[in-house]
């Protein structure tokens, strides 16, 4: 059986986490962007469970910074779906450059 | 469990009972009390700023999680002075026609973001740290959104409530990062853990972590969202976002860099420090020169002066400490001075940009001299105090650092001069330029002119009084553990 290692998670984990900040920079729909953002964010909670598991397993902290960082996603979705939902009622549309007035 | 551990907390204990009381009055005071609840507020919160200040128990807390210091302590009483100030002056403003459905809100949204700061100035470990942030984040963005009418208002709050996202996902990979190479997230530990285990990922961690606090301070070239929140938001919470905010992330982030990242002062992180300084208070400073709307104006002003107060990070020292913290009592009294009265004039009048300000002294004799005080203080000019929190902020870098340092400061000191040009344009167009519809002589209320009057004189006698950086000074010498893994 192959053995699997530290590297099989962190790498795939870390790939996540590019996809997400390329989503951030390129999408134009803010759900898509919100949708990004959440990528990396689990990114990093994959990050902090791998890490406890494999380097330091007589302790549980990362376990539970993974556990505290996903409440708190859940919480930054949350405000940040209300804004979009305000900024839906101006043009009935989720587009990026509907949020392009202020400037320079 | 041991309950007499907090002992250690009375502030953030007091600020939620204030909350309570606020969110107990809003919630079952009938309709016609709910005019008073600003001022109800004002007072609670005055009352809760004045029992802040009794010295508590200090000592490390939870398992380590939390510290309460002299210099926590002296924080968060300067950060409960600037939430006063912030909800003095608005008052009248959360009592106008479109705000007062939802006036509460705005007080308790606030003092939840300051319990936040609190947790981040006294956070020790990475865990208490990230939840005080997102506690300190989250509801500023609900606060951004406030004048839901507003296409601006709107607009900021979806620019920060993303930027904070994404800043946040950065700054958790960095910290991510430091978890796997220590197996710890408390500061201490992690500390002398790199001490012996220095290698490239750690370099990238505290690149991440950099760049995600960064983004919270506004330094360059994280810096984007701060202008348009700024012009976007509601006055009173720019005020808030430009101050308060700002003083909590810099302690945080002092604390950050020196008790985790100690090991690499020298090597790492100083240059990397080095650098955003140098981008922050240049860039800063150019753009704000050709701003015309006068909130954008202060957004670019206050990326310059983070600059400064980072001065104080870099000199990794005690005297760096005391005159950071000097530097953020000075700045929340100029700042808001200068907010205090945009906040005024835009409430009677809509006009923000700096040619509605032609001719001013004429008609508002006393609003133009609180906006000139706080303009002089800003730049730095001598009698105020901005002059001494600027020079404290240099001696603090200089004190025994090396050539690099010297020419930082030279820079920064060429800055100032260059920030003394569109601060005094702002000053011109009050006192010198003339104009036939200038904005009409009025009265503003009580509340926005006791804010302006403590900003003023604030400003004034924290220049004269030297006690005040001599005690900042002892309160930073007694957490000079911190700065142990420095020399």
């Amino acid at each position: 059986m192959m053995d699997i290692n530290i590297l099989m998670y962190l790498v795939p984990s870390l790939i996540m986490f590019g996809c997400g900040i390329y989503g951030f920079i390129t999408r134009k729909n803010m759900i898509a962007i919100l949708i990004s953002l959440e990528l990396m964010l689990n990114s990093v909670d994959i990050n902090f469970a791998v890490f406890n598991r494999y380097l330091f397993p007589d302790q549980m902290d990362g376990m539970f910074f993974a556990l505290f960082a996903i409440a708190i996603a859940a919480a930054e979705t949350a405000i940040a779906l209300a804004i979009v939902i305000n900024v839906f009622r101006i043009a009935k549309k989720v587009d990026i450059n509907q949020i392009s007035k202020l400037k320079f | 469990m041991d309950y007499s551990q907090f002992l250690m907390m009375p502030q953030e204990i007091g600020l939620l009972a204030t909350f309570l009381l606020v969110f107990l009055y809003d919630t079952f005071m009938p309709a016609k009390c709910q005019k008073g609840l600003p001022l109800f507020t004002a007072a609670a919160f005055a009352l809760y700023t004045a029992f802040s200040f009794i010295p508590c128990c200090t000592g490390i807390a939870f398992a380590g999680m939390f510290e309460q210091s002299q210099a926590t302590w002296a924080m968060k009483g300067i950060l409960n002075i600037g939430t006063f100030l912030v909800i003095l002056q608005a008052v009248k403003w959360t009592n106008s026609d479109f705000v007062s459905v939802r006036r509460g809100e705005f007080y308790e949204l606030i003092m939840l973001t300051l319990f936040g700061m609190f947790l981040m100035v006294s956070a020790r470990n990475f865990l208490l740290f990230y939840i005080g942030l997102e506690t300190a984040s989250l509801p500023l963005a609900a606060l951004a959104a406030f004048e839901k009418n507003h296409y601006e208002s709107r607009e900021a709050a979806a620019k920060y409530i993303f930027t904070a996202i994404f800043s946040s996902a950065i700054m958790l990979l960095g910290v991510s990062f430091v978890y796997g190479l220590s197996g710890s997230l408390n500061f201490a530990t992690i500390g002398e853990v790199l001490v012996s285990k220095q290698s490239a990922l750690l370099i990238v961690a505290v690149a991440f972590v950099i760049a995600g606090v960064g983004f919270k301070l506004s330094l360059v070239p994280f810096h984007n969202w701060t202008a348009d929140v700024y012009q976007g938001a509601p006055t009173a919470v720019t005020s808030y976002l430009s101050v308060i905010s700002k003083g909590a992330a810099a302690f945080a982030f002092l604390v950050i860099l020196t008790q985790v990242f100690g090991a690499v002062y020298a090597d790492v992180w100083k240059w990397m420090l080095y650098a955003v300084i140098v981008l922050t208070i240049t860039i800063g400073n150019l753009f704000a020169v050709r701003q015309r709307n006068l909130k954008r104006f202060l957004a670019f002003s206050s990326i310059s002066q983070a600059g400064y107060i980072m001065l104080g990070v870099i000199a990794a020292n005690t005297l760096g400490m005391a005159s950071m913290m000097y530097y953020v009592v000075v700045y929340i009294f100029s700042n808001l001075a200068a907010f205090g009265v945009i906040a005024a004039i835009e409430r009677k009048t809509g006009k923000v940009t700096t040619d509605d300000y032609n001719g001013l002294f004429k008609t508002n004799p006393w609003l133009s001299f609180t906006m000139m005080v706080a303009m002089f203080s800003l730049a730095g000019i001598p009698p105020f105090a901005g002059f001494f929190s600027k020079f404290f902020v240099f001696a603090g870098a200089l004190h025994g650092a090396d050539v690099a340092i010297y020419v930082l400061v030279l820079i920064a000191l060429i800055n100032t001069i260059i920030s003394l040009y569109y601060y005094l344009l702002v000053v011109k167009a009050m006192f010198i330029r003339q104009d036939e519809c200038a904005i009409p002589t009025f009265k503003s209320h009580w509340t926005e002119k006791a804010g302006m009057i403590i900003c003023v004189m604030g400003i004034v006698l924290l220049g004269i009084a030297s006690c005040v950086y001599t005690s900042l000074v002892d309160f930073a010498s007694a957490s000079d553990a911190l700065f142990q893994l420095i020399r």
